[in-house]
Parts: structure tokens; C-alpha cells; sequence
């Protein structure tokens, strides 16, 4: 599906009509041949496309876990061995202040991508560090909640509502620490090697991974906590 | 400093699992002794160890199958003599022991034994079928492979270090949970089920993205061999539901280890949870292992009679609906748990309608033979053994869907003879028929064809002579898993599946020596054209075994069955088509992160197991240091460069060229 | 060898008959000689079932066969159709088939399930005996409330009459089984589970768990007797006079893992026990105990319990 030398408006009508999601299309330049999309018989996508296609699949494979996780907790949410209540555990306070980080967060991680569209390390890095940090401040702030639950006495081991309650939470804090491991590699990577092909294919997957992480704690946030203090 | 690991964890007072452990140790020391001595190390390094081929990769995919198959096979020997011989007697096997073997069986067998395979046939196939040059993600292939075979060695380590889950297959709580179950057993099958399960999903990832975004020109969706489609059906359900498994047994291992209550009996712990949760998984589990098995089948039906499969649209509606159809019947399970009649409807009636799915298929395959010139080579009796087996199969499962019938027959021996159909009947028939099929395409030789339609034979009459007993048995009211029988009643049909079992064993072994004469003679048995059994896909257009890149020029398909077309043309107008134009094919370098992620995968888990805390934090940051290495490096593909390429396509084109003549004049294929 | 003599169709018919005699023997004594109208609904249900699968699947096997054979490639009467590989009229059947005869196998699910739910009590004109059953490892224990007596490994009940099962277990899942009279529901710890059966003649039967729960699963069978109302009245009261007392310590000792138990009587019951233990009021079963001999595991290590 190479260029064939016909008048650009006609070429450019040729393009739309069969692509016309643009998918094989990006600005790498204007004398690029058309790419395959992978889809219908125009040959195999883009090496980006695959990427973070295949890392799409990951996630949702990903959020299969947390869902096992919240029907566990939905089932469990009144197994409380004569122990708290879900009503009694839930601090509302604490728990605006980490939605407001990770929110936080995943508007800088979304900055910084739109730094590295345009290829500027400075940016790209000063917004990644910050999305690190409002992360840091989430698992924190989350590690705080779990100490005192625990100092208090209340503890995984008391009820299986508090096993499903410590397990889906600390699951997504899980996740957002190994989020910030992969995050202070990917700024390394981008420091020593600049924006090369592989790393903006990973920047990519790394910020699929952060919004989707933010998606999981809305989902915890209404059904755990919400729902929970209300109950 | 070893955690639990002590001297007693060797099994010094067993006879049986000392011995053979000596045995396998000495083997596994011979074949490392036999490699460094005749230097293969280097070749086996670069060649297979760290190789990113997607061939190489299902290869090595079907060899780890093949040999936990096996080893689930002499559990399988062991239980049947064991039964025959405990009526009204203890047997030879104690209950801990005996215990152990059906666990381990069950689980080698689907886990290590058959998802292995079938994800070798995906991986070997779905690039060439496609006509294109690997998988989406090579290199994460490699890790996947080697994953699983870290938690195959898991499993097999526990067999002298330790002991094995005694929970069954599937480790219900509250008899898996501490309380019950103290031992490293359970502990061994969750580490090593976790860590082969990232394994398989890695794939299911990559067969997902390869089949929907990475297709070679003119390949439309529907014109995708039906292998393609199975196989993209059963990745779409590995990604949906292996992580169910994952998320089920973390929360079991969480209970295990922190004392945690998922599942215990007390304390607001849900056994059923587990119990659904576990099935969710298990039953597309079986259907992640079918669907490419149908596909293997729809692949050789039109070869073998000489024309196109029938219904290709209604196939891959069949496939998707089966697909679909088989995350919503689990509780078939347990229809005996007591959710009700009205839960109990639905899911009986599910059951019953992911037959209609099946039942198109076969009906398909029938009249794909009809007006066909059928050929009954080996992997076409295998196919014809298979309608015969998985019917029965499936007409029993149908049964066990009606829940009143069911309540009569759940867990007794008619359910373990209805598994053991439509699995055996199923997929191991399939996996037979697809490596008679496509080894000469892996490795470039033929299979000796007596010895294949021997062991078909043995295979066939063994499986049923084995399992038609256990049917009756199962109606006389025999429940599985027993250690020892108090009923002399049943001796005679006992016996009888014994008898089956040695009938397997003549199976087993025609199936080894074809091996072995195949490869003794495998000048003579050479595969010269690349398409030994006049293929109809695009597997057929490439040499045997392909170059590593595949195709030197990318197809361009223009109907369904792409190669069918090509070769119809070439002979009509008696010359292949053009020289294309040779361009350098830039491919993926090989990498040792599979093993080596592999390698501390194993170590973390045989920590884990053993309450080696150290050793787990040092194996994991050991893992992680080797992912961020290989992130770090700089080389990641390489050229061939054009004169390779045409090098490699004139020599296919030479051989080409002479077939073309064999097959105008209509010879008989070899 | 069969003589030459006897004809193709005979010879077909003889080794056909092979297999009766085991398909006889499979017939009595298990779910297909039932002894009770439960036993003998599911066993109906099965072989219909089984019948009207064979309906597809015994001509789909002819035709497989038929054509695979008529169209082999030796065979140069047969016309070969090397492009035909579609008809809408064939595609029709071939949903068709599958899909009337899953609603009928439907049909047979829907009423069947509904009819058959172990919760639902048998209709009878004798009031139904209540039993309370308990799975242990690895024996069951029978509480009579009424009667206030209990038995382990031993069932005795009235012939004609309903018996109404309550069932628990005091360790892991267990499955309540007893073939000649019917469904099956698993026991499982903290939650109570119901059954109906009876079984219509005085006999004896045996009964089974059915889901693996351990090293003395094996030999979890026990005595199932069906006597006459006289006699099971009789029993009850011989029963009521002898053995020991199921207490708080008897019971407790029941608790730990035994097998191979033999069966006993218990001649008064606490009222409440099966209560507590269906509630976990008393805790479950404690697992295998190192200094218990019967424990029969050789468990490495036994990870920081005990």
C-alpha cells in the first residue's frame, strides 16, 4: 500500500477511505509509505501499534485480577467474625486525600507524555518526577491507613472482610509501588538513552499502566470505601 | 537459614519416590554429561536456549509436553494398578503417597502436559499460517516458555525434595488450607501453577495481538485458516480467565502464608468462593485446550480429503460461540453444592448449548470428507478415531449437565471416564494427529507411517478398553480418588482397565520407536518439497524445516486457503510465479532473559515454598536486574542481509520447481 | 476364531453381546437399581438423557463413518467434488439438530432440576424422620433429634418413609452419598445443607462420601439398613439403652482424625450440638495432629503450626 504517485487530494482521499481511523498513519514524514493497520489485508501494524495493543491486552488481563479481588470483597464484605465493620475501618478524610494524589498524578503522567510527543527530555522528566512523587504520596498515605488499622488491632487475619479489605487495597498499592519501580527505571532509561524507538514504546506502556491503575482505585474508592462508610 | 529445608525433606524411607528420583537425577546427569562432552552447549545455547523463533519456541513448547506427558502417564500407571491391587488389600501405595500421584497426575497432565502442547502448536503455526515472520513479542515468547518450564521443574523437584499437594488437582479448601494441609505440598503446586500461569499468559497475550494485528497482506479475517481462529478463541480466553486462576491461588497462598481468610473454615473464610472462583477458571481452562485441538482437526480434514473445509463462516461462528458460551457454564462443576434448582437450570442449560457449537463442528468436519478423496494417512486416523471418542464424550457430558443426573454421578468414576474422553479423545488425539502432521514441516523428515498407524491403534483400543469400565464402575457407584476399594464387585472391571492401561503402554511405545526409526532413517524419509501431504495453507508454501524468517517475501493472499490458490496456479500454468524482489529482513537478536528470568523465577518459588525468605529477595531483585538489563540494551534486531535471503528462496524455488513437475503429472504424493 | 460358517451379521451381533454381561453387572447395585423414588427419578432422567442423545449420536457416528469410507480416495465410484465446501441447506440441518435436541435435553434439565431439588421435601403421607449428619474425618456421625440417640458409620432407616437429611461438617468438604437411593449434596463446614431421600423397601444399602477430603477418605463409607417402622422404632429405643453418651469429650474425640472407624452407638445426644457445630459454635475439626498416629501424613515440616 505504498504511495503510487497519484495527486495528492486524491491519494489523500485513497487514505481515508481505507484507513479511516488513521491508524497507519503518523507524522514520521510526508514521503512515509502507508502503513498496514494489521486489521482487514493491509499487512501487519506498526511495531508501536503492537506494542501498546499487546500491552492493552495485559491490562485487561490485569483488571480480571482486581475484579476476583473485588468479588471476593463483595462477598466477604459481611464476614465480619464479630469483628469491625467495613463502616468502622473506612476513613474518608485520608482516603480524599489519596484519590486527589493518584488523580493528581495521572494528569502530570498524561503532561509528560504529551512532553515526550514533542521530544522534550527536560519536560518529559520534570513531569515524570512529580507523577512519582503523587504516587509516592499515595502509598504513603496508604501504608499509614494499614498501620494504624493494624496498631489498632485490626488486622487481615481478624475476618475475612478485612482479609478481602487489606487484599484488593493492598493489591492496588502493590501495583502502584512496582508502577513507581518501572517509573524511576523508564527515567532512567529516557536520561541515559534518549527518546529512541523501544523507550517511547515503553513511556507508552507506562502510561497506560497509571491511568489504568487510577480507573481500579475509582472502582475501590466508590466500592470499598464509599459504599462502605455509607453502609 | 534454610527456612523449613532440612535433610527429612529427601524421602530416604520410601522406596518408590527414592528410587525413582535416583533414576531421574542420573538421566538428567547423563543427558548433561552426554551434551558438554559432545559440545553441543554452545549450539544448544544459541541455537534453542536463547533463540526468539517462535518455531524453536513451540518446539521446545511440544518437547516439554511431550515429556510431562510421560510422567503424568506413569502416575497414571500407578493408580490404575494401584486400584486393581488395593481390593479389600492395601495396595503398595499409602494413602500419603497415593495421594500425591492423583494431584500431581492431574495437574502435570493439563498444566505441564497438554497446555504446553497446544500452546507449541499455536506458536509454531500461527506465524506461518499468517505469513508473517514471528509472534508480536519474540523475545517475551522466550520468557513465557521458560517460565512454564520453570514451574514444570517445581513440580518435578517436589518428587525427591519434599512432597507434593495431596489435595487433588484442584486444591478445594478447607482441606488445602494449613489447617488441614500443613505441608510444602500445597505450597510446591501454588508456586509452580503461579509461575507457569504467567507463562501461559505471556502467550495468550502474544497470539492475541499477532492474530488481530499482524497478518500478512490480503489476510483477512476470513481468510485465516480455522487454526488461526481457534487458536486466537483460546488465547482470547486465556487472557480472560488465566488470571482468575492467578488471582484465586494468590489469595489461597495468602491464607497459607500470612494466615489470611479467603477461604479457611473460620473466621468469615468462604470455601465456595474458592470454589467458584476456581471453576470460573477451570472450565474455559478445558476449552483454552479444545478450541486449538478442533482447530488441528478442521486443518487436516480438508487436507486429507482433498478439498476445502465445509463451512468456514459457520466454523469460526461455532468457534467464537464456544468461546464465548464456555465462560458462562462453570457451576456445572458443582451442581451438587446446592445453589438451588433455579442456578441449577441455567447453568445445565448453558452446558447443554455449548454443544450446538461442537455438534456444527463435527457435522462440518463429516461433510468436509463428503465428495472428497480421503486419504487415511496417519493423522487422518487419528482424526477418524477422534470423532468416534470425543462424541461419546460429549454425549456423556451432556449427560452430566443435566443436573439430577448429575447429582447421581458427580465425582464418581462416569465423570472421571467423561474428562478423560473428551480430553484423551480430544486434545491428546489431536496433539498425535498434529505432530504426525507437522513434523515433517518442523523438522524436515517424515514420520516412518507403520509405526504411526500402530500406535494410533494402541492408543485407540487402549484408551477405551482402559476407560469403558470406569463408566460402569461409575454407575455401580464407585466415587473417585480412592486409595483402596472395599468392594470386590468391581475387581473384574478394575482388572479389566488395567489390561487397558498395558494396551497405552504398546501405544507409548510404538509411538517412541516411530521416533526413533523416523530419525535413523531420516535421509530416506527426507521431505524434499516442503509440502509432503498437499497442504492447502501457507505453512506448505515454505521449505522443511522454514528458513528463520519465514518467508524471504511476505505473501500477498487472495483467497481463502493461500496457498491452494498459488499451487493451483503454478501447476496450470506449469512455472512458479516470478522472482520477487529480495530485500534485507531485519529479525529479532536472540536473549538469554528467558532463561535467566526463568532461572530466579524457579529459585524465588523453591524459596517461597521452603520459607527461604533471603533467598526469595535476593531471586527476585535478581530477576528484576535481569529485565532491566535486557531493557538496557542497545542491539535489538539484525539484518539478513538480500544475498542471504536469496540464497535461501532460490534453493526453495529449485526444489519448488521440481515438484511442480512431480505434480503435474499427478503423482502420489509420498 | 469364530467358524467361517456363521454369517457377517452374526458374527457383528456376537461381538456386539460381548460387552452385556458387563453392562448387566453395572446395572444392579449402583445409581441404576435405585431402591427409592429419588434414586429411581435421577436414574429416569439419566437414561432418558441417554436416550435421546443416542437419538444424534448413533446416526451422526453411522454417517461419519459411511461417508469417510464411501469417499476414500481407493474409491473411484464415488464423485469427487473438489470446490464444494458450502450449502445453505446443510447448514440449516446442521444447526438444527444440535440445537432442537439441546432444548430438549433443556426441557429435561428445567423440570428435572426443579423436581429433584434435594431441598424439597418428598411428599408422603408418614411425617418425615429428621437426620442430622455430621462428616467427620473421616467418618460420619448421625444425630436422631427425635430419637436423641446418634451413630457413627451407620444409618438406619424407616422403609416408606421420608427421610429429611440436615448436613454439616465438622472438617473439610465432604459429599453425602448414597447411591441405590439417590442425589447427592455436599457437607461443608459452617453451612447446613438438605436432603430428601427415602427409600421404599427394607434393605440393605451403603452409602459414600463423594468428594476427597483426605488420607481416610477411602474408607468413608457407612451401613445404610432400611427396616420396617416396627423395627427402626425398635432400634431407636436398643440403641437409646446401651453405649456411651455423646457428650462434649465424646465428641471431641471424635474430632480427631481416625479411619477405618467402626460403627457405634450413642444412646443420648446434646440437643444443641448439631447447632454448634453447623455454627462453628465449636470449632471445626483440627487437622492432623504430629503426636497422632492414625494422621498418616508424612508432612514436611508442618509450616508454624503445631
Amino acid at each position: 500500500m505504498t504511495d503510487i504517485g497519484l495527486p495528492a487530494s486524491v491519494e489523500a482521499i485513497r487514505r481515508v477511505r481505507e484507513d479511516p481511523h488513521r491508524l497507519g498513519h503518523r507524522p514520521h514524514g510526508p514521503d512515509e509509505p502507508v502503513e498496514g493497520t494489521g486489521q482487514g489485508g493491509t499487512g501487519p501494524a506498526h511495531k508501536r501499534i503492537l506494542v501498546g495493543y499487546g500491552f492493552w491486552i495485559f491490562l485487561l488481563s490485569d483488571i480480571v485480577v482486581f475484579s476476583c479481588f473485588f468479588a471476593a470483597f463483595a462477598v466477604q464484605r459481611d464476614a465480619i467474625a464479630g469483628g469491625p465493620t467495613i463502616a468502622q475501618i473506612v476513613d474518608i478524610r485520608r482516603v480524599g486525600f489519596e484519590t486527589a494524589a493518584l488523580l493528581l498524578s495521572s494528569y502530570t503522567c498524561m503532561l509528560s507524555f504529551a512532553a515526550t510527543n514533542v521530544r522534550n527530555l527536560l519536560w518529559t522528566q520534570v513531569f515524570l518526577v512529580l507523577t512519582g512523587l503523587l504516587g509516592l504520596v499515595f502509598v504513603l498515605l496508604e501504608l499509614q491507613e494499614f498501620v494504624e488499622l493494624i496498631g489498632r488491632g485490626i488486622t487481615p487475619q481478624r475476618s475475612g472482610m478485612l482479609t478481602s479489605f487489606f487484599g484488593l487495597v493492598g493489591l492496588h498499592g502493590l501495583h502502584v509501588t512496582a508502577g513507581g519501580v518501572w517509573l524511576a527505571t523508564m527515567m532512567a532509561q529516557v536520561q541515559v538513552k534518549g527518546f529512541r524507538r523501544e523507550i517511547v514504546h515503553r513511556l507508552i506502556c507506562f502510561n497506560l499502566f497509571w491511568h489504568a491503575l487510577d480507573i481500579v482505585w475509582i472502582g475501590i474508592f466508590t466500592i470499598v470505601y464509599l459504599l462502605g462508610s455509607g453502609a | 537459614m534454610f527456612g523449613k529445608l532440612n535433610l527429612s525433606a529427601i524421602p530416604l524411607s520410601q522406596p518408590i519416590p527414592l528410587i525413582t528420583s535416583m533414576i531421574v537425577i542420573l538421566l538428567v546427569v547423563g543427558v548433561l554429561v552426554l551434551v558438554t562432552v559432545k559440545k553441543w552447549w554452545p549450539y544448544l545455547w544459541h541455537e534453542w536456549i536463547t533463540s526468539v523463533d517462535h518455531k524453536r519456541i513451540g518446539i521446545m513448547y511440544c518437547l516439554l509436553g511431550v515429556l510431562m506427558l510421560v510422567r503424568g502417564f506413569a502416575d497414571a500407571i500407578m493408580m490404575r494398578t494401584q486400584q486393581a491391587m488395593a481390593i479389600e488389600a492395601p495396595g503398595y501405595l499409602p494413602p500419603e503417597h497415593y495421594n500425591q500421584i492423583f494431584t500431581a497426575h492431574g495437574t502435570i497432565m493439563i498444566l505441564f502436559g497438554a497446555m504446553p502442547l497446544v500452546l507449541g502448536f499455536m506458536n509454531f503455526l500461527v506465524p506461518l499460517q499468517l505469513g508473517v515472520r514471528d509472534v508480536a513479542f519474540p523475545t517475551f515468547n522466550s520468557v513465557g516458555f521458560w517460565l512454564t518450564a520453570s514451574g514444570a521443574l517445581l513440580v518435578n523437584v517436589s518428587l525427591f525434595i519434599g512432597e507434593f499437594a495431596r489435595t487433588g488437582w484442584l486444591p478445594y479448601p478447607p482441606l488445602s488450607e494449613t489447617t488441614y494441609t500443613p505441608g510444602v505440598g500445597v505450597d510446591y503446586y501454588l508456586w509452580a501453577v503461579q509461575i507457569s500461569g504467567v507463562g501461559t499468559l505471556i502467550t495468550g497475550i502474544n497470539i492475541v495481538t499477532t492474530v488481530l494485528k499482524m497478518r500478512c497482506r490480503g489476510m483477512s479475517y476470513l481468510r485465516m485458516p480455522v487454526f488461526c481462529w481457534t487458536a486466537l478463541a483460546s488465547c482470547m480466553l486465556i487472557v480472560a480467565v488465566f488470571p482468575i486462576l492467578t488471582a484465586t491461588l494468590a489469595m489461597l497462598t495468602l491464607d497459607r502464608y500470612v494466615g489470611w481468610h479467603y477461604f479457611t473454615n473460620t473466621a468469615g473464610g468462604n470455601p465456595m468462593m474458592f470454589v467458584n472462583l476456581i471453576w470460573a477458571w477451570g472450565h474455559p481452562e478445558v476449552y483454552i485446550l479444545v478450541l486449538p485441538a478442533f482447530g488441528i482437526f478442521s486443518e487436516i480434514f480438508p487436507t486429507f480429503s482433498g478439498k476445502p473445509l465445509f463451512g468456514y463462516r459457520s466454523m469460526v461462528a461455532a468457534t467464537l460461540f464456544i468461546c464465548v458460551v464456555s465462560m458462562m457454564v462453570w457451576l456445572h462443576h458443582f451442581f451438587t453444592m446446592g445453589a438451588g434448582a433455579a442456578v441449577n437450570t441455567f447453568f445445565g442449560i448453558s452446558s447443554s448449548v455449548i454443544a450446538v457449537g461442537t455438534g456444527v463442528k463435527i457435522y462440518n468436519w463429516i461433510f468436509t470428507m463428503y465428495g472428497g478423496r480421503v486419504r487415511f494417512e496417519t493423522p487422518m486416523l487419528w482424526s477418524m478415531g477422534f470423532i468416534f471418542t470425543f462424541i461419546i464424550g460429549g454425549l456423556t457430558g451432556v449427560l452430566l449437565a443435566v443436573p439430577p443426573a448429575d447429582f447421581l454421578t458427580h465425582n464418581s468414576m462416569f465423570l472421571v471416564a467423561h474428562f478423560h474422553n473428551v480430553i484423551v479423545g480430544g486434545v491428546v488425539f489431536a496433539v498425535f494427529a498434529g505432530v504426525e502432521f507437522w513434523f515433517p514441516k518442523a523438522f524436515g523428515f517424515r514420520l516412518h507411517q507403520g509405526l504411526g498407524k500402530a500406535a494410533f491403534w494402541f492408543a485407540f483400543i487402549g484408551f477405551w478398553v482402559t476407560f469403558a469400565p470406569l463408566y460402569v464402575l461409575g454407575l455401580m457407584g464407585m466415587t473417585r480418588r480412592l486409595q483402596h476399594i472395599n468392594f470386590p464387585e468391581w475387581r473384574p472391571l478394575l482388572y479389566v482397565s488395567v489390561v487397558g492401561v498395558g494396551i497405552l503402554v504398546l501405544g507409548v511405545i510404538s509411538q517412541v520407536m516411530q521416533l526413533v526409526v523416523s530419525i535413523r532413517d531420516r535421509e530416506k524419509l527426507r521431505d524434499v518439497t516442503g509440502d509432503p501431504w498437499d497442504g492447502r495453507s501457507l505453512e506448505w508454501a515454505t521449505p522443511s524445516p522454514p528458513p528463520f524468517f519465514n518467508f524471504a517475501v511476505m505473501p500477498n493472499v487472495e483467497g481463502e486457503e493461500a496457498y491452494w490458490g498459488i499451487k493451483l496456479r503454478a501447476v496450470e500454468t506449469q512455472q512458479l510465479s516470478p522472482e520477487p524482489e529480495y530485500e534485507p529482513i531485519e529479525m529479532p537478536v536472540n536473549s538469554a532473559v528467558g532463561i535467566y528470568t526463568a532461572f530466579f523465577a524457579a529459585v524465588f518459588g523453591f524459596a517461597m515454598i521452603w520459607y527461604i525468605w533471603w533467598l526469595a529477595i535476593v531471586a527476585l531483585v535478581a530477576a528484576y536486574a535481569g529485565f532491566a538489563m535486557f531493557a538496557w540494551r542497545d542491539v535489538h534486531e539484525f539484518e539478513v542481509p538480500v544475498e542471504e535471503v536469496a540464497r535461501v528462496d532460490r534453493a526453495r524455488r529449485a526444489a519448488r520447481e521440481i515438484f511442480l513437475t512431480q505434480l503435474a503429472r499427478r503423482e502420489a504424493l509420498p | 476364531m469364530l467358524p467361517l460358517k456363521i454369517s457377517g451379521l452374526q458374527r457383528l451381533a456376537r461381538i456386539l453381546a460381548l460387552p452385556l454381561p458387563i453392562v448387566v453387572a453395572g446395572c444392579s447395585g449402583g445409581v441404576l437399581d435405585p431402591a427409592g423414588p429419588v434414586g429411581a427419578d435421577d436414574a429416569t432422567i439419566l437414561i432418558d438423557a441417554t436416550a435421546i442423545m443416542l437419538a444424534i449420536v448413533i446416526p451422526t457416528l453411522v454417517l461419519a463413518y459411511w461417508i469417510a469410507w464411501r469417499y476414500r480416495a481407493s474409491n473411484s465410484k464415488a464423485e469427487y467434488l473438489p470446490y464444494w465446501s458450502y450449502s445453505g441447506r446443510i447448514e440449516a440441518v446442521v444447526w438444527s439438530i444440535p440445537i432442537l435436541t439441546i432444548m430438549f435435553i433443556g426441557g429435561v434439565i428445567w423440570i428435572g432440576s426443579f423436581r429433584l431439588d434435594p431441598f424439597k421435601p418428598l411428599p408422603s403421607k408418614n411425617p418425615p424422620l429428621e437426620v442430622q449428619v455430621v462428616s467427620l474425618d473421616w467418618k460420619w456421625l448421625f444425630i436422631y433429634p427425635k430419637q436423641g440417640i446418634a451413630t457413627v458409620n451407620q444409618l438406619v432407616v424407616p422403609a416408606g418413609t421420608p427421610v429429611h437429611f440436615s448436613i454439616t461438617s465438622a472438617s473439610v468438604f465432604n459429599a453425602f452419598f448414597i447411591p441405590r437411593l439417590g442425589s447427592m449434596i455436599y457437607a461443608m463446614p459452617g453451612m447446613v445443607s438438605q436432603l430428601n431421600l427415602q427409600a421404599d423397601r427394607p434393605g440393605n444399602l451403603w452409602g459414600t462420601s463423594a468428594q476427597f477430603s483426605g488420607d481416610g477418605f477411602s474408607d468413608m463409607q457407612f451401613q445404610v439398613k432400611s427396616v420396617s417402622a416396627a423395627d427402626f422404632e425398635g432400634w431407636a429405643l436398643k440403641a437409646g439403652a446401651t453405649g456411651p453418651r455423646l457428650d462434649r469429650a465424646a465428641y471431641e474425640s471424635l474430632m480427631r482424625q481416625t479411619q477405618r472407624v467402626v460403627p457405634s452407638t450413642y444412646r443420648a445426644i446434646d440437643p444443641q450440638l448439631f447447632d454448634a457445630i453447623a455454627s462453628q459454635k465449636i470449632a471445626p475439626g483440627p487437622g492432623p495432629q504430629p503426636g497422632n498416629p492414625e494422621h498418616a501424613g508424612r508432612e514436611i515440616s508442618t509450616g508454624g503450626k503445631d
